[in-house]
């Protein structure tokens, strides 16, 4: 589903990404853990084809496809979905127009008929339901005014009704109380098949607890330094990230 | 504006063995005198005041000069005002056997809009079958109207059919020493349009929508008047999302409305004029005076205006609050791109005790566009209460454009409550980059940001104009992301 | 424009010392005087037909005799109304150096604080380098008045990374004269890189006359020093007081003008600061005062030339009686000036009906990634604090003291000297009625 390569990606002419290799198969859920600073975020806009987000070297493949090469709607089009850390407000456009531009644009490109106001209305508030949304939000403008929670839900109301192949999740976890985790939680799952895949990018691991993911990555000063079983992610909560480092230290330096 | 033609159109109609048959074989040759307006006024059957009322306003534009106009923040080549002809009779436009000889860009513009074929072929001059009898809707409207003893005509008409209203009322708003092209209009205007809603009378329809498939040549220098009588209601509305075209580069029109007390008067207008090529040549010029007075206590008047067209735009429509407990509000949303420029605001003069007044201004500016919003609120020192309130944003995209805000602020009463705020930004790149990451294209998801920036003044126009507005602005903006 | 420029008589009063000053100073300065003085006559008194004098007439000021110099520039003139009492002091009496009041003799290495006229005579060079630098006399008449007559003033000179390690009071005075005197007074600010300091300018008087000063101020703000100007106009209630400082501001650089104005009859504040630099900052915060007949009037402008610059500006106004204010503040974004951040507030309080202001917020945006906004409010005390207030035993004038004290106090507490704005909160006390003060 996802190779990832030698990627080197600069920011504001600041190398974040330094050689970072990743391989997701679908079906998988991975996570990506590390510490603040590490280049989290970096990797899901760099999927995701955020401007100013410079890649250098490396190449990323999803579905054997190049996908640096793709504009970000192409990418969203193909199946790549990020669930933003911070979603932005854009005042004055209603939720349920947004959503079912968005979904149409989609469904669109994989050659399915549009849905009607009808159709898309009755989708949409069943998705609602399941992720326990007040159907206000339907009418509100996108993200404006919304709780952390709330905008988060908004996310993941969005990625149901998208069905992407890949899914991001920066952070989703954060500032979530347990039961918008549980929620939350419950909706990723709800998505997963064999045919997609799932790489979250977490600080905690407390998320992991209810996606169990069957890869834990840890990403450090811009590459994955260790990998392991889900079991890794209870260590690293343990035992934080020190140890971690030393060992790397201990390492041959690259 | 295009009421004209629409009203136009109509009493050409009723009139047909009328003066508008003689005059139509007839053009006044270019230039203005004292006489040009003599003979305007004897082709019109004009009482001898109104002839008076010209011959003033014709008198005192010539002791005014253009230079002074020129304090907004617009740039136009000198004007010829001797190059102009003042009079030519309404020529009825050529009619087209189909669709396919109208021009392919108007005909683009059609489909964008989502304009019916049948109202399209209307708009374009195109013969329609019988079907589509405009003429017959007309009449029953009118009819209507008759019984609800609402006066709804051209500003002929009116002046035969009703000379005590207008001649109480024409002037009384914006005075015929108004301003330069205020003045110019007060001189030779041909015609316009005229409401009166007597007292209590709400009318049930909105004014003018009926009538915007009909179509004639346009006036350059309209006079619209309408009243509201006591405790009566009207809807307006000005204008098309249609692209229109018109020869004459100079429109001076002039709009007053009067509420008397407990009357609302709503006018809504959508301006799509012609705004020149994509590198500036041609357009026209859109200088309009537009005041209301509401008179009445609680009386209260409701600019909305959408304004697409013109290569400028230089037009303020304003309150004038001398009720107590009136009520004024400006709603607009000013799009300027390729080399469009718009100085356009309002401005509120509160006199009456607790008046208020809501200004919503926006403005998006793109290409090589300059906007400017230029607002007045003033207080007065009796205006006790008076409360103001003033959104004015600004969208710029592209780095060659400019947006300015221009707001004055008067205030000579200490209860008075005034609030300014305004903003200038540039469309977000994080908006632009959630909207592309859901799969919508850019041109998509700015047309989307942009009318969700409109949105607050979309609400005011009616229903089914505002969709239309929503996408006329997209049609605007194509290509403005590049 | 009224009448003949040259037939002012508040113009003609210093005609013929410009001609002796002609002889003692440097060449440049004399055809600089007299261009300055072409360019006044040029344009002339503004009348109310010109768009930045719409709200304020000269009518009045065109029809006074005005003398120059006055009273010996020795004479202790009354206590001013602000303690500072750790300051460098520069003080000059009716538009003349006082060195019996000064005190600029211990100074850091790397400040210099002088008397215009000295450093003039010491090193031209220096002088020439900031005069005129940033005041364009094409930009007004006053300042081409000053332009052309300034008789002496302050010169302040920071080297690249000097502090300057206490606040700098420059006091110009007008005192004692028994005819309405005119001073034109200039200050030149050069603060070099990454050099710091305060420099308080007051603007104060004891005359009961029709004084009028006249002072322009430049401020070269170098690569990455900080620097904070406060220009309080405290002048005698029946004088007139004109001022325009102007700013240029360089890399990376921080500047904080201030300006206060309490006093006057008619009072002209202008402000214009360029930030020429890219990531320059600047922060403009302005209160004014006016009471009985006073006009209080101030027309700043931020003019972003540069990427990255950032401004915050702040503007209250507190109007009693028959006080009339005016407020323009003009924004300006060049093109490919990117990367702005510019925001403008204005606040006015009328404390009664016969209160007039103008507020005109001004925004000229002519690049795209910007982040513009100004805010303007003008209304009364709140109801509901004021009832809160006496609910709680304060009697009315007291409450409203209070709350026109908290409405001023957002631009006071951005004073970088504790003293100065502990004095200013005195000096506003005592201008309510009761305030408790005098």
């Amino acid at each position: 589903m996802l190779e990832i390569r030698n990627l080197h990606a600069r920011v504001e002419g600041k190398e974040i990404l330094r050689g970072l290799e990743l391989v997701v198969r679908a079906g998988e859920v991975h996570a990506v853990m590390g510490p603040n600073g590490s280049g989290k975020s970096t990797l899901a806009n760099v999927l995701a084809g955020r401007a100013g987000y410079e890649v250098t070297e490396g190449e990323v493949l999803y579905r054997g496809r190049d996908l640096l090469a793709l504009a970000p709607e192409e990418r969203a089009r193909e199946g790549v979905f990020l669930a933003f850390q911070y979603p932005v407000e854009i005042p004055g456009v209603t939720n349920s127009y947004f959503m079912k531009a968005a979904t149409n644009a989609v469904r669109v490109h994989r050659g399915l008929p549009e849905l009607d106001a009808i159709d898309f209305l009755t989708l949409v508030k069943q998705t609602m339901k399941d992720l326990e949304m007040d159907e206000k939000f339907l009418s509100r403008s996108v993200n404006e005014g919304f709780s952390g929670g709330e905008k988060k839900r908004n996310e993941i109301l969005q990625m149901l009704l998208l069905e992407p192949a890949l899914a991001v999740l920066d952070e989703t976890d954060s500032g979530l109380d347990i039961d918008a985790l549980r929620v939350v939680a419950d909706g990723v799952n709800r998505l997963r098949s064999p045919q997609r895949a799932v790489l979250a990018i977490t600080h905690y691991q407390r998320l992991l607890d209810y996606l169990v993911p069957d890869r834990t990555h840890v990403l450090m000063n811009g590459r994955i330094v260790k990998s392991g079983d889900r079991s890794l992610a209870l260590e690293l909560e343990k035992r934080g990230y020190g140890w971690i480092e030393r060992e790397v230290e201990g390492a041959a330096p690259a | 504006m295009s009421t004209n033609p629409e009203i136009t159109a109509l009493t050409n109609r009723e009139y047909e063995a009328g003066f508008t048959t003689d005059v139509e074989s007839e053009t006044v040759a270019p230039g203005l005198d004292e006489s040009v307006i003599r003979r305007i006024s004897e082709k019109k059957s004009e009482p001898q005041w109104l002839l008076d009322w010209r011959l003033r306003a014709f008198a005192r534009w010539r002791e005014m000069r253009e230079e002074d106009a020129r304090w907004a923040k617009v740039t136009f080549p000198k004007i010829d005002y001797q190059a102009i002809s003042y009079y030519s009779a309404p020529k009825p436009r050529k009619k087209l056997d189909s669709m396919d000889e109208v021009d392919p860009e108007i005909r683009a513009t059609f489909e964008k809009l989502g304009i019916p074929l049948t109202e399209q072929k209307m708009l374009a001059g195109v013969a329609v079958d019988a079907v589509f009898d405009s003429v017959s809707v007309a009449t029953t409207f009118r009819s209507k109207l008759a019984e609800l003893g609402i006066i709804f005509c051209s500003f002929s008409d009116a002046v035969k059919s009703h000379p005590e209203l207008v001649r109480k009322y024409l002037g009384s708003v914006v005075p015929y020493s108004d301003n330069y092209f205020a003045t110019l209009n007060s001189a030779v205007f041909t015609d316009g349009s005229f409401v009166y809603i007597p007292p209590g009378v709400r009318c049930p329809m909105e004014l003018s929508t009926y009538f915007r498939i009909n179509e004639a040549k346009t006036g350059q220098f309209e006079r619209t008047l309408i009243v509201a009588d006591e405790g009566a209601y009207v809807s307006y509305l000005e204008g098309c999302t249609a692209p229109m075209r018109d020869e004459n580069q100079l429109h001076a029109a002039v709009v007053e409305l009067v509420a008397l007390e407990r009357a609302t008067i709503k006018y809504s207008t959508v301006q799509n004029w012609y705004p020149g090529d994509k590198e500036g040549r041609g357009g026209i010029y859109n200088f309009v005076t537009k005041r209301g007075a509401c008179r009445g206590r609680r009386s209260k008047i409701s600019w909305t205006q959408v304004e697409t067209g013109s290569a400028i735009t230089w037009k303020y429509p304003s309150c004038i609050l001398q009720g107590d407990d009136s009520v004024g509000e400006f709603y607009s949303v000013a799009v300027t791109n390729h080399h469009q420029q718009a100085d356009t605001g309002t401005k509120m003069l509160h006199i009456g005790k607790n008046t208020r007044s809501t200004i919503v201004s926006k403005g998006i500016s793109c290409g090589q566009g300059q906007q400017t919003y230029r607002g007045l609120v003033e207080i007065h020192q009796k205006a006790t209460g008076a409360r103001n309130h003033s959104q004015c944003d600004s969208l710029l995209i592209g780095d060659r454009c400019g947006a300015h805000t221009f707001p004055y602020l008067d205030v000579r009463n200490s209860s008075a409550r005034v609030e300014h705020e305004a903003t200038t930004s540039k469309i977000s790149d994080d908006q632009l980059f959630y909207c592309q990451q859901r799969g919508l294209g850019t041109e998509d998801a700015v047309s989307m940001i942009v009318n969700g920036f409109c949105k607050e003044v979309f609400r005011e126009l009616p229903m089914e104009f505002a969709v239309e507005a929503s996408k006329l602005l997209s049609v605007t903006l194509e290509g403005a992301v590049g | 424009m009224r009448g003949t420029p040259a037939e002012l008589a508040f113009a003609r009063h210093n005609a013929a010392a410009l001609v002796a000053r002609a002889s003692r100073e440097p060449a440049w300065l004399g055809r600089h005087r007299a261009e300055s003085f072409d360019a006044f006559q040029a344009q002339g008194l503004p009348a109310a037909k010109h768009e930045d004098w719409r709200f304020t007439s000269l009518a009045k000021l065109e029809r006074i005799e005005f003398e120059s110099g006055g009273a010996d520039a020795d004479t202790a003139p009354a206590a001013s109304r602000i303690a500072l009492e750790d300051a460098h002091r520069l003080v000059l009496v009716n538009g003349r150096y006082a060195a019996s009041l000064s005190s600029v003799g211990a100074l850091p290495a790397g400040c210099r604080v002088a008397p215009l006229s000295a450093v003039l005579a010491a090193s031209p060079g220096a002088v020439e380098r900031v005069l005129a630098s940033a005041a364009d006399p094409k930009r007004g008449a006053f300042v081409a008045l000053n332009s052309a007559l300034w008789s002496d003033g302050a010169f302040v000179e920071l080297e690249p990374g000097a502090t300057l390690d206490r606040p700098l009071h420059v006091l110009f005075l007008q005192s004692g004269a028994s005819a309405p005197v005119a001073s034109h007074v200039r200050t030149l600010v050069a603060a070099g890189e990454r050099s710091r300091g305060l420099i308080v300018e007051q603007h104060a008087g004891d005359t009961r006359n029709t004084d009028l000063t006249n002072a322009v101020t430049e401020i070269r703000v170098g690569r990455g020093a900080q620097l904070d100007h406060v220009l309080l106009q405290d002048l005698p209630v029946q004088s007139f007081g004109f001022s325009a400082v102007f700013s240029r501001q360089d890399e990376q650089s921080r500047l904080g003008l201030h300006t206060i104005a309490l006093g006057a009859a008619l009072a002209r504040a202008e402000v214009e600061s360029r930030l020429e630099g890219e990531g320059a900052e600047l922060a403009l915060f302005g209160l004014y005062l006016g009471r009985g007949a006073q006009h209080p009037d101030h027309h700043t402008t931020i003019d972003h030339a540069a990427p990255r610059t950032t401004s915050v500006e702040l503007f209250k106004g507190i109007l009693d009686e028959r006080a009339h204010g005016v407020f323009h503040g003009r924004i300006h974004v060049r093109p490919d000036a990117q990367k702005i951040s510019a925001d403008q507030t204005n606040r006015a309080l009328l404390l009664s009906d016969r209160a007039t202001i103008n507020s005109k917020p001004q925004l000229e945006i002519y690049a795209d990634d910007v982040k513009c906004s100004h805010g303007a409010s003008i209304g009364q005390l709140d109801d509901e604090q004021l009832f809160y207030l006496r609910a709680r035993g304060l009697d009315r004038a007291a409450a409203r003291a209070l709350l026109t004290v908290a409405f001023a106090s957002e631009v006071l507490e951005k004073l970088p000297h504790e003293a100065l704005r502990e004095s200013l909160e005195r000096a506003l006390l005592g201008w309510l009625p009761g305030g408790g003060g005098a």
